[in-house]
């Protein structure tokens, strides 16, 4: 199975009646996920793309049975919808909402301290099981069933890299996006400790970029379990403009983290092999795993 | 949103911060002025740029008297200044900040900022501060301390307290620093900041505290809650080509190569960016198309682009995805080819969402373009194309 969604996932979409939310909820129910359900305060009881809608995510749970939410709700109120869910005790909520005041994520990570929500993202394109349930705005046609796991904080290189994983002859067990901003909820190394507890997933892919202490994380995090899955890494951003890279007070503090070769160089001393370049991550895994074609 | 040291000032006195007195000049004769109203032995002309390490690049002078300090402003006003944190090319200063000079006894660093680790904001502070921290912290010599401060209450003041202890703040001066750091945690709050920065923080022999330098950022993606931040924005010089990017929702770094790079969302422009340099091509750009930018928006940033006479080639790198797909990115490619007079030989990658409708849309605007079945392919192209081989 994969992780974070099955066939028994029903989503809840918070934000539904919006351009974003129309759109992209209609396109999960194509791939064919379960929507039960959609939220936009005061307009409860009326119904959008033949599903109910409710004020709030507490009474949508009671009434639909909901147990994952979708967030595409604008940023100024996001902060306050990801916080209702969390309240709601709702056990996923992806958050797909761009450009979240940095502070407001701050509350949201107060709000999670001690809850049993996942919340992955905010800026997170959400999570893909191929065949069984999309939770997400990603685009869909490259993917197919298989064991690879790919955690990503970019959601333009998963497109890329299920493609290439697809290509080179095997599938993908769940993407996840963790989402493209310095503070968010569900974090790569929660990712890669569901993956290698999963035992449809055989290989993994870490998709990391400057900036943050997150795939130093989950480097630690592989040593110190003596993982025995493959991984592959791909940390792009080592010849990034300054702009790109963290500000000044934070690389003070911080020192060298961010740095790409930092990164790649905790990656391989905790056993991951680094793809050369960003468009032989496929190859790489299908090396790691015994599969050439 | 980066602010002037003069902007950061104005801010946070209302909320505490203990400043040597001092005017913002936009002439030598203003400066002149306010150094003689000031009436200092010292004065210090400091340049207003977006950047830090001012004072080793020539941009802040300790002067006596008024005639000197308009000498200075005259000298830096209208110049462009380079310092280790600027880009090749500088920053123009545009008005100088006169103050009174400060003789410190010590001088500390204390910012504040999220931690990337805790999802938390934090103080973090140093004995150390002052001129060449930068320097100390690169070579792993700053001893920093760390304290978590609440976004939704008051500083726990027993633990800032011995957070100030540890970077030598004793008796009536870490009272004060306790209130200091109170003050700009609201301030930090309020007004959405993402760094808050004093360096140095001078400590007087008195025992008094006073911020020398501000450094302050706010969180772009909060300006909303802030019209009368925003409105502190430069509209000036290199900022603009970063400015009109803004508006057209893309993310725009400008580099000094010769190869103009596209691509939809930020990791795979980095990726494009890291591909070029391996095959041993110079970037003139670094460009992520932003999920909400449409045909006009993408247009206008590759008119940016062939607007720049250095660039040689154009490498447009594309995985359509569920948000931007590729029939978006190629109807801005053919909207500025028929606006801009500009011929550069163009290599193309197109995959993922709608990339069949791409091409199909690249050939109804009569684009010529040279296509690369993959993206490691397309930028080997675009290196050798640029470099006068293809």
């Amino acid at each position: 199975m994969a992780i974070l969604l099955d066939k028994d996932t029903k989503v809840l979409s918070q934000g539904m009646t919006g351009w974003a939310g129309t759109h992209h909820t209609a396109a999960m129910m194509e791939y064919g996920s379960t929507v039960v359900g959609g939220v936009r305060p005061g307009k409860g009881g009326r119904s959008h793309l033949n599903l109910p809608i409710f004020d709030g995510v507490a009474a949508a749970m009671s009434e639909t049975g909901a147990n994952a939410s979708i967030v595409f709700v604008p940023p100024a109120t996001a902060a306050a919808a990801m916080i209702e869910a969390i309240e709601a005790e709702m056990p996923l909520v992806v958050a797909v909402t761009e450009r979240v005041p940095v502070l407001d994520m701050v509350r949201v990570k107060d709000a999670l301290k001690g809850s049993r929500t996942r919340l992955v993202g905010a800026n997170s394109q959400g999570v893909l099981a191929p065949g069984v349930c999309k939770l997400g705005v990603m685009a869909t046609g490259s993917e197919r069933p298989g064991h690879v796991g790919i955690v990503s904080r970019s959601a333009s290189l998963t497109s890329e890299v299920v493609a290439q994983v697809s290509a080179a002859g095997l599938g993908q067990s769940t993407t996840v996006g963790v989402g493209g901003d310095a503070i968010h909820g569900f974090s790569m190394r929660d990712c890669v400790e569901l993956f290698l507890g999963d035992d449809d997933t055989h290989g993994l892919v870490l998709i990391g970029e400057i900036g943050g202490y997150e795939e130093q994380e989950v480097a630690d995090y592989l040593a110190e379990t003596k993982a025995q899955k493959p991984v592959v890494a791909l940390v792009v951003g080592a010849h990034a403009p300054r702009e790109r890279r963290m500000g000044h007070a934070g690389a003070l503090t911080f020192g060298a983290a961010g740095d790409a070769a930092a990164k790649v160089a905790a990656l391989e001393r905790a056993g991951v092999r680094i793809a050369p370049s960003a468009h032989l991550v496929g190859r790489t895994i299908a090396e790691a795993l015994g599969r050439t074609h | 949103m980066r602010l002037h040291e003069f902007q950061a000032k104005r801010l946070l006195v209302e909320y505490g911060l203990p400043i040597p007195r001092g005017v913002v000049a936009l002439t030598p004769d203003e400066a002149e002025a306010i150094a003689r109203d000031l009436g200092a032995q010292r004065i210090a002309v400091k340049a207003q740029i977006h950047a830090g390490e001012r004072l080793q690049a020539g941009g802040v002078r300790i002067v006596h008297g008024p005639s000197m300090a308009r000498a200075a402003a005259a000298d830096l006003i209208g110049q462009r200044l380079v310092t280790a944190q600027t880009d090749e090319g500088g920053e123009t200063v545009r008005r100088v900040y006169v103050e009174e000079g400060v003789t410190a006894e010590r001088s500390l660093h204390l910012a504040l900022l999220i931690d990337p680790a805790s999802g938390g904001l934090v103080a973090v502070g140093s004995a150390g501060g002052g001129e060449g921290v930068e320097e100390r912290a690169r070579r792993g010599e700053l001893k920093q301390e760390k304290v978590a401060l609440s976004v939704s209450g008051p500083a726990d003041r027993t633990e800032v307290a011995a957070f100030l202890q540890k970077i030598g703040l004793d008796g009536p001066s870490n009272e004060a620093g306790v209130d200091l750091v109170e003050g700009l945690r609201r301030a930090f709050v309020e007004l959405d900041a993402s760094l808050i920065e004093i360096n140095p923080l001078a400590v007087l022999p008195s025992g008094e505290l006073k911020a020398l330098d501000v450094k302050m950022q706010v969180d772009d993606n909060a300006l909303f809650r802030h019209p009368d931040l925003a409105s502190l924005r430069d509209e000036d010089d290199a900022n603009r080509i970063k400015l009109s990017a803004h508006r057209d929702q893309l993310n725009f770094v400008q580099l000094d190569g010769d190869i103009g790079l596209v691509s939809n969302g930020a990791g795979l422009g980095l990726a494009t960016l890291d591909m070029v340099k391996a095959a041993g091509g110079r970037p003139a750009n670094f460009m992520d198309v932003r999920t909400t930018a449409r045909s006009l928006d993408i247009a206008h940033g590759f008119i940016l682009l062939l607007d720049n006479p250095s660039i040689k080639t154009l490498l447009i790198n594309v995985h359509g995805g569920g948000m931007q797909s590729c029939d978006t990115i190629a109807e801005g490619l053919g909207i500025a080819l028929r606006r801009s007079g500009r011929k550069v030989p163009i290599v193309v990658r197109l995959a993922g969402q709608n990339a069949e409708l791409g091409r199909y849309r690249l050939k109804s605007f009569g684009c010529s373009v040279i296509e690369a079945p993959d993206m490691g392919a397309a930028a080997e192209r675009a290196v050798a194309v640029a470099a006068g081989r293809a």
